[in-house]
């Protein structure tokens, strides 16, 4: 995938793919759309480009803006700045019910004095669609979702799993232009949130939807979406494919969300076009330089994700020393969480045996290092963040 | 051989089965309560139902009979649901709308908070002298009128049914508004933004998801003002005409007991008031158990 060739065929497994136009979407504009709330803003200018069926993610932290520029999209919040075309058409002034979006909320947000049925029905009912058509394309929809015995209950009734297809099939029966979901999996326990992606994926595909995507959860966005958005404090920090993303983050905002969990505030002591060697901590990196070549003594931060970092073989050159904290048991691989002398903290998974107490050599291989230029309090922010997804993640 | 002599399974110990129904010593504390419901509303209740099968000529139903006989005491029925009904509809209608506005922040919220409940504190008998001084024929109200040339001869708002629905209005209208108010934030905001998002417009939002989620709260919103008018008194003598359109059933009681001192008569009277609300009660509350109540927070 690339940033520039959206998923142009729906999937090629469902029929009704075919018989259903690729996208209602040709292209959504958006021009520095920006969202203040007094004196902060939450939302400083974001221009985006969305083609007709593309799924984008907006990736980032709790208050990071993401949520706000759904609601922007949506109409819930007007811009402060900015605007959004649709098509050639300026949407932005629009109200929410003249938008045509379809909205997937946190919460699913169902009406819990109707059934099922009309809980789907409610979109086109108030488009004044006639009766018959509605029940057709409300019938279609929950077999789409697979929730046809359960038309006639209450959301009430229904599993967390349910009511969040409910969710999705009220904001699509419309087939509307553009579908918005907000953390729409966050409140699935872990194995239905995994089924659940699955499921939004195909629908994606198969209705042919355009789809705007907000979470804070990297792995979800890494798997659903086309491009992601990585926002931080408000601003664009990345838009990319995920392999653009997960290969080559912009800055330790974006690795940190990648999964590079070891952070490490180096300074360098010689560089060429290639490669920065990185020292500090009693260790010594070698790594590859993320956009320009940093100069000698200038402060860095060395990213390497826990799966790159692994005890060095016999005769290997090592970053460094740490002896073995906490080891925890992942199936395979033992993820080991170790102390270097100086009190540094380095993520790292083994294949082999380790136990707490163990004191460990490190190596990395120089390509997995990513050397960004910063200092200490760029380390501290972006594993800050890191912690926070991690801990909203395991919760 | 074993010394173990096996018996059949033993019953838990009192105590614990009593504990599995919720009667353990915490149930105590209900006890003050219910014993001054019993003193203060049981025993008065049935002693004055018991009395008004006893009236000094007529038989056991001799009160009742009268009552229904005399066209002027038949009239207090209507006269008291001629007042009550728009009173509460009144109470309830505005109360929407000013709940609704009031869910959001805006500027001097808190002021107009405090403007809409402070009726609440001014007891009936101050609201009436109130409403004497300013609806009264020499009040500021019809001063006003004069003044803009509105009116020749000034308003009578005041020994009136105007001046007794005005008086229930005020006094009843804080209730309904922080009893609207509360039901409409138990809605969650989320709905109605779904809503939108479908296409609904404001009063789309309003008629099909707002109002069928308010709907129940309203209905008990209405009994309770509803009991509050049905019930006045001390403005009906103040600011109505106790002898015409504002002689209401409590009146007709306070009369027959302490004018008349038929005391068997009062308490017919004052049960006949009873039914009639129970009546009303109970029809809306058969209509609230037909409808949805369950959550209306955002996730079904």
């Amino acid at each position: 995938m690339t940033a520039t060739t959206p998923s142009s065929p729906p999937s090629p497994s469902s029929a009704r793919a075919s018989k259903r136009p690729d996208s209602q979407l040709g292209r959504l504009i958006l021009r520095g759309v920006s969202r203040a709330y007094g004196a902060h803003t939450a939302l400083h200018p974001l221009d985006l480009e969305i083609t007709g069926g593309e799924f984008i993610a907006l990736l980032g932290p709790s208050g990071c803006g993401k949520t706000t520029a759904l609601n922007c999209l949506a109409g819930l919040l007007p811009l402060t700045a900015g605007e959004i075309e649709l098509d050639g058409r300026r949407v932005d002034t629009l109200p929410p019910e003249k938008r045509g979006f379809g909205m997937v909320f946190q919460n699913y947000a169902l009406f819990p004095h109707l059934t099922v049925r009309a809980n789907v029905a409610f979109g086109l009912k108030m488009r004044g669609v006639a009766k018959s058509e509605i029940e057709r394309r409300v019938a279609e929809v929950l077999s789409l979702v697979r929730l046809t015995e359960h038309a006639a209950k209450h959301p009430a009734q229904l599993s967390g799993g349910q009511q969040q297809r409910v969710a999705i099939a009220r904001a699509i029966v419309t087939e509307p232009a553009l579908v918005l979901m907000d953390e729409p999996l966050s409140n699935l326990d872990a194995a239905l949130r995994l089924a659940m992606r699955g499921e939004i994926r195909r629908i994606h595909q198969d209705f042919g939807l355009t789809t705007v995507y907000v979470t804070h959860d990297q792995e979800e966005a890494l798997s659903l979406a086309d491009r992601l958005v990585v926002l931080h404090d408000g601003r664009v920090s990345q838009i990319g494919t995920p392999a653009e993303l997960y290969e080559h983050p912009a800055d330790p905002h974006v690795a940190a969300f990648m999964g590079y969990r070891n952070l490490l505030p180096l300074t360098v002591s010689s560089a060429d076009g290639t490669t920065a060697v990185a020292e500090g901590d009693g260790l010594r990196v070698v790594g590859t330089p993320a956009g320009e070549p940093p100069a000698a003594g200038q402060q860095v931060l060395v990213a390497i994700r826990p799966e790159d970092l692994r005890v060095a073989a016999e005769g290997e050159s090592a970053i460094g020393e740490a002896v073995a904290e906490i080891v925890e048991y992942h199936g395979r691989v033992l993820h080991v969480e170790a102390a270097t002398d100086q009190g540094r903290r380095l993520h790292l998974k083994a294949h082999e045996t380790v136990r707490p107490g163990d004191r460990l050599r490190v190596a990395v291989d120089a390509e997995r290092a990513l050397v960004f230029p910063g200092d200490a309090a760029a380390a501290s922010t972006a594993s800050a963040e890191e912690a926070e997804v991690a801990e909203v993640e395991a919760s | 051989m074993s010394a173990v002599i096996t018996t059949a399974p033993t019953r838990p110990a009192l105590r614990h089965r009593l504990a599995e129904r919720g009667v353990d010593r915490t149930l105590l504390l209900v006890l003050p309560g219910a014993l001054a419901l019993l003193a203060l509303f049981c025993y008065p209740f049935l002693y004055g139902l018991q009395l008004s099968f006893q009236p000094t000529a007529g038989g056991v139903f001799g009160a009742y009979r009268k009552f229904f006989s005399d066209p002027f005491s038949r009239k207090s029925i209507w006269a008291t649901f001629s007042l009550a009904i728009p009173a509460s509809l009144i109470n309830v209608g505005a109360s929407i709308p000013i709940s609704y506005r009031m869910r959001r922040d805006f500027r001097g919220k808190r002021i107009m908070l405090a403007v809409l409940v402070v009726p609440i504190t001014l007891g009936t008998v101050l609201t009436a002298e109130g409403i004497l001084e300013f609806f009264g024929p020499a009040g500021w109200f019809n001063r006003t009128l004069h003044l803009l040339g509105l009116a020749a001869s000034p308003m009578r708002l005041t020994m009136n049914y105007t001046g007794v629905l005005l008086s229930l209005i005020i006094s009843g209208f804080p209730f309904a508004y922080l009893l609207t108010h509360s039901y409409l934030s138990g809605i969650h905001p989320s709905l109605e933004k779904a809503a939108a998002t479908l296409g609904a417009g404001w009063w789309q939002r309003f008629r099909y998801v707002t109002l069928p989620l308010l709907l129940p709260g309203l209905l008990t919103t209405f009994s309770l003002t509803f009991v509050m008018a049905f019930a006045v008194f001390p403005s009906a003598l103040m600011v109505g005409d106790p002898d015409g359109h504002t002689h209401v059933i409590s009146i007709e009681a306070y009369e027959a007991a302490l004018e008349r001192f038929d005391y068997a008569q009062g308490c017919a009277d004052a049960m006949i008031m009873t039914v009639l609300m129970l009546a009303v009660i109970g029809a809306l509350a058969a209509a609230r158990s037909r409808m949805y109540r369950g959550a209306t927070g955002g996730k079904g």
